[in-house]
C-alpha cells in the first residue's frame, strides 16, 4: 500500500489527512509541537468568509467561494460549533462606498448571488452599538464563525478513527529522496518511508520546501488580539469588518461561537516565527480599531489576549502545487486568510492532485467501504445548560458520576468531559490541549480555579507525575518540585560543600 | 556606635524607631509614638522572636501536607534551621488540631502543633 | 426539586458563620452548597496567624480558625453538600447545581445567602503583554499548590502585588525554598500590613519595588524573565526605567474580584466601587429574601469581620423567615462622601426594633493621619470618630447609633476629613 506522509497538523493538514482517509491508503500525520491546530490553527479570526474578498482569478477566491457552502454539513458531521451569523464590511463615506460596491460586484463575479449594500438606518438597527457615523456596510450573509482549533481537532481525530496516523511530537529534519523521487523523511523521531509527502507545515512549510529545494520564503505577519467577557456578548450580531487595505481586511469586531466577543487582527511583520508575544503596541492598536467600529468597546472586559502569526507569502496568494524539483511533493505555502475558509476546497483540490499521481503511478485508489463520515458526539454540560435540558444531563450523570463534577466553574466544565478529551483519538495530554478541546481555563479567572484540578486529572488519567504534567508540551511544565524538595536539596549541597 | 532601625508593627502607622548602641548597651531609643512602639522596638532588638507557620508531610491522610505553626514564637534566626529539621519529617495521619508534630523544636522549648484536622485516607 | 427554608452558597468563613447564626435564631432547615471537598473556603490554605483577634480575641491560623465554625456547624446538625458547585440561580430563587453522586440539582430557596468569596485578578485582565509561558499564576493558586496539594510552583520568584497575599506568598515561597528576588508595588505604598511587610520582605531581605511594575512577559515555554520598569504618578512606565529580571515564576497578587456571576444570573446589579451587591443594613439585596455577605459583597482584609457580617447576614434572613420584620416608611441612602470609596451597606430599610447601633464598613481612597470620620445629615454633622491612621488597604467599621437616626431622615452622608489644626507628620 502506498503511504503518504503529511507535515503538519493545522487546519490544513489535518483536513487533507480526513480527506484522504477516505481512501484504502497508509496515511502518516507528522506534527512537531504536542498537540494539533498548534500554529496559525489556533490564533487566528475563526471567520468562514463569505468569498467576495479575493478575485475569482485567484486560489484564494476559487477555493474560499467552493468552501463556503459545505461547512454545514462538515460541522454538523465532525460536531463543530458553526454559526452562519452574516457580515457587514462597514463604511464610512462615499468614497467607501464605491469600494463596497466593488467588493460586491467582485463577489458577484464569484458566484455569490447574496450580497446587499444597506444603508445606515438598516445598519443601526441590525447593530445598535455601531459608530454611529458609520453610513454604508455591504452584508454578506453566507459568512460565518466558528472554532477553528476545534475544527482542526475535528478533522484530526475523525482522520484517527479512520485510520491516519498522528505522529505529534515529530519534526521533520530533512527529506529523503532518491533520484528526484520522494522516498521518505527524516525526523527528530526517526526516518519514516513514504510514497508521498505533502508539506502542509503552515509557518514553516517554506524551510520544508526549501528541502527539496523549492525556493519559497514566508514572512510571518503578526495580528493581536482581545477577547471580551461573555457578558459583553451582545455587543454585535454579525461579524463586523472595517474597510480592508490591500495587507489585511483589518481590525474587526465579532462574536465567538461561545459567546465571548473577540476584536483584532492587526498586521505587523516580524522575522521570528515563534514570537508569539503580545505587544503593548498592538493590543493598544486592536483597541482603537475596534473602537473605530463600536465606540463603547468595554476595555475592562478583556479577559485574555493573543496573537497569531499569518503566514505570509509575497504573492499573496496561495501556493499549492507539485514541487518543482522532487516528484512525489505538494507544497502548500502561503495559506493566510481566507485559508480557514478553504480548508475542505483546498483538501479536496489536494486529494485529486494525488488522485492523478497515482494513476500515473499506476496505483488504484480505492475509497473505504467504512468510512466513518461522522465524529461521535461527546457531551458537554454547558451545550445542555444552554439548551435547558439538564434533566438530559442527569441520565448523563448517572452513568457516570465525573459528569456530576464541575472542574471549571467558570465555563461550567465537567470532569467527565476532561477526561473524554484526555481519551480522545487524539489526545489531549496538556493544559493547553484541554482548554482547546473543552473550554476549561477559558474563562474569567484562566484556570485560577481549576489549574491544579486540571494537572491532577491529567496525571491521574495519563498515569504522569505531577511534575510532569505541562501547559503546552515539554519544556513547559507548571510544577518545579515536590513540597520540601528544594530545601532537602539545598541541605544535601550545604553537606557535600561542607564535607569538601 | 551603632544604630539599628526597627519599624513597629504594633499599628497600621509602623514607626520607625531608631536603637542606637555601644557595645551591647542601649545608650538610646526615639522613633516611637507610643509606649507599645518602645517596648516592640526593644524587644525586637534585644531578641527577636517569630511565630513559624508552614507544613509539615503526612502519610496516609487525605492531603499530602497538615499545617503547623509553633505553638510560641521562637528566634527568628532560627527560622530556617527549623525549616529544613521539618522538611525531613513525616506524620501519619489521622491528625488532629493541636497534636504536638514535633516537641520542643531546635531546643527552643517550642512544640510544633497541627493547625488543621487531617483524617486517615482509607476513612474519607 | 428539594426546597428548604435557607440555601447558604459557599461553606467559607462568610456562609458558615450565616448559616450558625441563622440556626441560633431559630432556623431548622438550612443547607450549605460548597463546591470544594472540603469546608473552610480560602482558610484552609491560609496557613498563618493574625485570624481571630477580634474574633475570638486569640490569635488563630487560618484552618484553625475555620475549624472553629466548622465543629459548630456539626453540632448543629446543619447540612453541608462538598463537590457540589451551583451553576445559577433565578429570580424565583430556584436553585441549580451539578453534585457528582446526585447529578443536577434543583432547589428551591425561601432565603438564600451569597457567599461565593471571590477571584483573583489574572496577568490577562491587567494586559502585560508579552509570551503565555508556564511559570505565571495568581498568588493565591501557588497558595494551593504549595499549602494544599503539596508542590512547589517555582524556583525563582517575582512576585507583582504587595497587598497580603503577595507579601505573605512571599515568605512562603522563601521558607520552602525558593529565591524570591523582589516585591513590585505600582502604588507609593503597601497595601499590606506592616507587620507583613516587616515578616515577609524585611526578615528575609527580599526587596520591595514601590512604584514599579511589570512591562513584559518572555518565555516560550516556561517564565523566562520579566521587564520591570518604574511609574509615575498616573502609573505610566517611565522610559528608561526599564530593566530584565530573570525568574521562572511570576505571582501575580493584583487584586480579588468578588464572585458574582450567580448574583448577575438573578439581574442584581453590582456596585462599582465594591463589585458586589447593593445591600441594606440587613445585608438583604435588591431581592427580597437573597442575602449576601463576606468578600463576595466586598473584599475584606479581616475574617473576623467576614464573620461579623455573615452573622448579620443570616440573623436578618431568620428574622425574614420568622415575619419578624418591619420596613421603614423611607429607606435612608447612605452616601460616601469626601475621601471614601464605598460603604456597605449603601442603605437602611428597615426599622430598628432593639438594634442599638447600625455598623457601616467603609473604605477609604488613600492614606490620612489624624483623621475624624463624620456622619452628617443635611450638612449638620451627626457624630464623628476620630482615628489615627486610615490606609486603603485596612477596611474601617464604624457605628452609627439608631438613636441618631430620625424617621424622616432620607440621606446619611459619610465624610472623612483630616482633623483641622492638628499637626500631621512623625514626632
Amino acid at each position: 500500500m502506498m503511504r503518504i506522509i503529511i507535515i503538519g497538523a493545522g487546519v490544513i493538514g489535518t483536513a487533507i489527512a480526513r480527506e484522504l482517509s477516505r481512501y484504502e491508503i497508509d496515511i502518516v500525520l507528522l506534527e512537531k509541537t504536542a498537540d494539533v491546530a498548534n500554529g496559525t490553527s489556533k490564533a487566528n479570526s475563526g471567520i468562514i468568509h463569505a468569498g467576495y474578498n479575493a478575485d475569482f482569478d485567484t486560489l484564494k477566491g476559487k477555493l474560499n467561494v467552493k468552501s463556503n457552502p459545505v461547512f454545514d454539513k462538515l460541522c454538523a458531521d465532525l460536531k463543530v460549533p458553526f454559526k452562519r451569523i452574516g457580515s457587514y464590511v462597514v463604511g464610512f463615506n462615499e468614497q467607501d462606498l464605491k469600494e463596497l460596491k466593488k467588493k460586491k460586484e467582485n463577489g458577484e463575479k464569484n458566484g455569490l448571488d447574496d450580497l446587499e449594500i444597506i444603508g445606515q438606518k438598516q445598519l443601526i438597527s441590525q447593530e445598535p452599538n455601531i459608530n454611529k457615523k458609520a453610513k454604508y456596510a455591504l452584508y454578506a450573509p453566507g459568512a460565518a464563525i466558528i472554532s477553528p482549533y476545534e475544527l482542526t481537532i475535528a478533522y484530526a481525530n475523525n482522520a484517527v478513527i479512520n485510520g491516519v496516523q498522528l505522529l505529534l511530537n515529530t519534526e521533520v529534519n530533512d527529506l529523503i529522496s532518491d533520484d528526484g523521487q520522494i522516498k521518505g523523511v527524516k525526523t527528530n523521531q526517526g526516518e519514516i518511508k513514504g510514497d508521498f509527502v505533502i508539506n502542509a507545515a503552515g509557518l514553516y512549510s517554506d524551510k520544508i520546501a526549501r528541502m527539496a529545494e523549492d525556493n519559497f520564503k514566508i514572512k510571518p505577519r503578526k495580528g493581536e488580539y482581545h477577547l471580551f467577557d461573555k457578558e459583553y456578548g451582545d455587543l454585535v450580531n454579525h461579524i463586523l469588518f472595517p474597510m480592508p487595505t490591500k495587507k489585511s481586511k483589518g481590525i474587526l469586531v465579532l462574536p465567538t461561537v461561545h459567546g465571548n466577543i473577540l476584536i483584532g487582527p492587526n498586521a505587523n511583520t516580524i522575522d521570528d516565527k515563534d514570537d508569539l508575544s503580545t505587544t503593548s503596541k498592538g493590543l493598544n492598536k486592536v483597541l482603537n480599531g475596534a473602537k473605530r467600529l463600536i465606540p463603547e468597546i468595554p476595555e475592562k472586559g478583556v479577559i485574555t489576549s493573543f496573537s497569531g502569526l499569518r503566514a505570509a507569502l509575497s504573492s499573496e496568494d496561495f501556493h499549492i502545487d507539485f514541487s518543482e524539483n522532487l516528484v512525489g511533493l505538494i507544497n502548500i505555502i502561503g495559506i493566510q486568510s481566507p485559508g480557514l475558509s478553504s480548508a475542505p476546497a483546498i483538501s479536496d483540490m489536494v486529494v485529486e492532485m494525488f488522485k492523478n499521481y497515482s494513476l500515473r503511478e499506476n496505483y488504484e485508489l480505492q475509497l473505504k467501504k467504512d468510512f466513518k463520515e461522522k465524529n461521535s458526539k461527546l457531551p458537554h454540560y454547558y451545550e445542555y445548560e444552554d439548551k435547558g435540558k439538564l434533566d438530559d444531563w442527569q441520565k448523563i450523570v448517572e452513568k457516570h458520576e465525573d459528569y456530576g463534577e464541575i472542574i471549571c466553574r467558570c465555563e461550567h466544565v465537567s470532569r467527565g468531559e476532561i477526561i473524554d478529551a484526555i481519551n480522545a483519538p487524539v489526545p489531549a495530554q496538556t493544559i493547553d490541549a484541554i482548554k482547546r478541546r473543552t473550554r476549561a481555563s477559558s474563562g474569567r479567572c484562566q484556570a485560577g480555579f481549576c489549574g491544579p484540578r486540571l494537572l491532577q486529572i491529567l496525571a491521574d488519567q495519563l498515569n504522569i507525575d505531577p511534575l510532569e504534567v505541562s501547559k503546552k508540551g515539554s519544556g513547559s511544565q507548571i510544577l518545579r518540585a515536590r513540597s520540601k524538595q528544594l530545601i532537602l536539596e539545598k541541605i544535601k549541597e550545604d553537606k557535600r560543600a561542607g564535607d569538601q | 556606635m551603632e544604630e539599628h532601625d526597627i519599624i513597629c508593627t504594633g499599628c497600621p502607622k509602623g514607626c520607625q524607631v531608631t536603637i542606637k548602641t555601644e557595645g551591647d548597651k542601649i545608650t538610646d531609643i526615639y522613633g516611637y509614638e507610643c509606649p507599645t512602639g518602645k517596648e516592640y522596638a526593644i524587644n525586637e532588638f534585644k531578641n527577636p522572636t517569630r511565630i513559624l507557620p508552614t507544613t509539615v508531610k503526612v502519610e496516609g491522610g487525605e492531603f499530602p501536607l497538615v499545617p503547623v505553626k509553633t505553638a510560641a514564637p521562637i528566634p527568628k534566626s532560627d527560622l530556617i534551621k527549623a525549616m529544613n529539621f521539618i522538611a525531613e519529617k513525616t506524620v501519619k495521619a489521622p491528625i488532629e488540631i493541636g497534636d504536638i508534630l514535633i516537641e520542643n523544636i531546635l531546643n527552643t522549648g517550642v512544640d510544633v502543633v497541627a493547625t488543621r484536622n487531617i483524617k486517615k485516607e482509607s476513612e474519607v | 426539586m428539594t426546597k428548604h427554608k435557607m440555601v447558604v452558597v459557599g461553606a467559607g468563613p462568610a456562609g458558615l458563620a450565616a448559616a450558625l447564626e441563622a440556626s441560633k435564631n431559630g432556623i431548622d432547615d438550612i443547607i450549605i452548597l460548597e463546591r470544594d471537598k472540603y469546608l473552610g473556603g480560602i482558610l484552609p490554605q491560609c496557613i498563618h496567624n493574625g485570624f481571630g483577634l477580634e474574633y475570638f480575641g486569640e490569635e488563630l491560623t487560618g484552618p484553625e480558625y475555620a475549624d472553629r465554625f466548622m465543629r459548630d456547624i456539626d453540632q448543629a446538625g446543619i447540612e453541608v453538600l462538598t463537590e457540589t458547585m451551583v451553576l445559577n440561580i433565578n429570580q424565583d430563587k430556584l436553585i441549580t447545581a451539578l453534585n457528582k453522586t446526585k447529578g443536577v440539582l434543583k432547589i428551591k430557596a425561601e432565603t438564600i445567602i451569597l457567599a461565593m468569596g471571590c477571584r483573583e485578578r489574572t496577568r490577562e485582565k491587567i494586559q502585560i503583554p508579552g509570551d503565555r509561558p508556564a511559570g505565571i499564576l495568581s498568588a493565591g493558586t501557588a497558595q494551593r499548590y504549595t499549602n494544599i496539594e503539596g508542590f512547589i510552583p517555582g524556583k525563582e520568584v517575582m512576585i507583582l502585588g504587595s497587598g497580603d497575599i503577595g507579601l505573605i506568598m512571599a515568605r512562603r515561597m522563601k521558607l520552602e525554598g525558593a529565591d524570591v528576588k523582589a516585591v513590585l508595588e505600582i502604588m507609593p505604598f503597601s497595601s499590606g500590613l506592616v507587620r507583613n511587610k516587616v515578616q515577609c520582605l524585611d526578615d528575609f531581605d527580599i526587596p520591595l519595588k514601590l512604584q514599579h511594575t511589570i512591562t513584559r512577559i518572555e518565555g516560550k515555554k516556561r517564565l523566562k524573565r520579566v521587564e520591570i520598569s518604574k511609574v509615575d504618578k498616573d502609573f505610566n512606565p517611565i522610559k528608561g526605567t526599564q530593566k530584565w529580571i530573570n525568574c521562572d515564576t511570576l505571582l501575580l497578587s493584583v487584586g480579588l474580584i468578588p464572585e458574582n456571576e450567580l448574583s448577575k444570573a438573578m439581574n442584581l446589579k453590582l456596585h462599582p466601587a465594591t463589585g458586589g451587591v447593593y445591600v441594606n443594613e440587613n445585608r438583604e439585596t435588591e431581592l427580597k429574601g437573597v442575602y449576601a455577605c463576606g468578600n463576595v459583597l466586598h473584599v475584606h482584609d479581616l475574617v473576623d469581620w467576614v464573620s461579623e457580617e455573615a452573622e448579620i447576614a443570616g440573623r436578618s434572613a431568620a428574622e425574614y423567615l420568622n415575619k419578624n420584620q418591619e420596613k421603614r416608611d423611607l429607606p435612608i441612602k447612605i452616601t460616601p462622601n469626601k475621601n471614601l470609596t464605598y460603604t456597605v451597606p449603601q442603605k437602611i430599610e428597615y426599622k430598628f426594633k432593639d438594634k442599638k447601633f447600625i455598623k457601616i464598613y467603609l473604605r477609604v481612597e488613600k492614606p490620612m493621619e489624624n483623621v475624624k470620620i463624620v456622619f452628617s445629615h443635611n450638612e449638620k454633622s451627626m457624630l464623628s470618630y476620630d482615628k489615627k491612621i486610615v490606609m486603603p488597604g485596612e477596611m474601617v467599621t464604624v457605628n452609627l447609633p439608631v438613636a441618631l437616626i430620625k424617621n424622616n431622615m432620607e440621606e446619611i452622608k459619610l465624610s472623612i476629613v483630616e482633623k483641622v489644626g492638628e499637626k500631621n507628620g512623625r514626632t
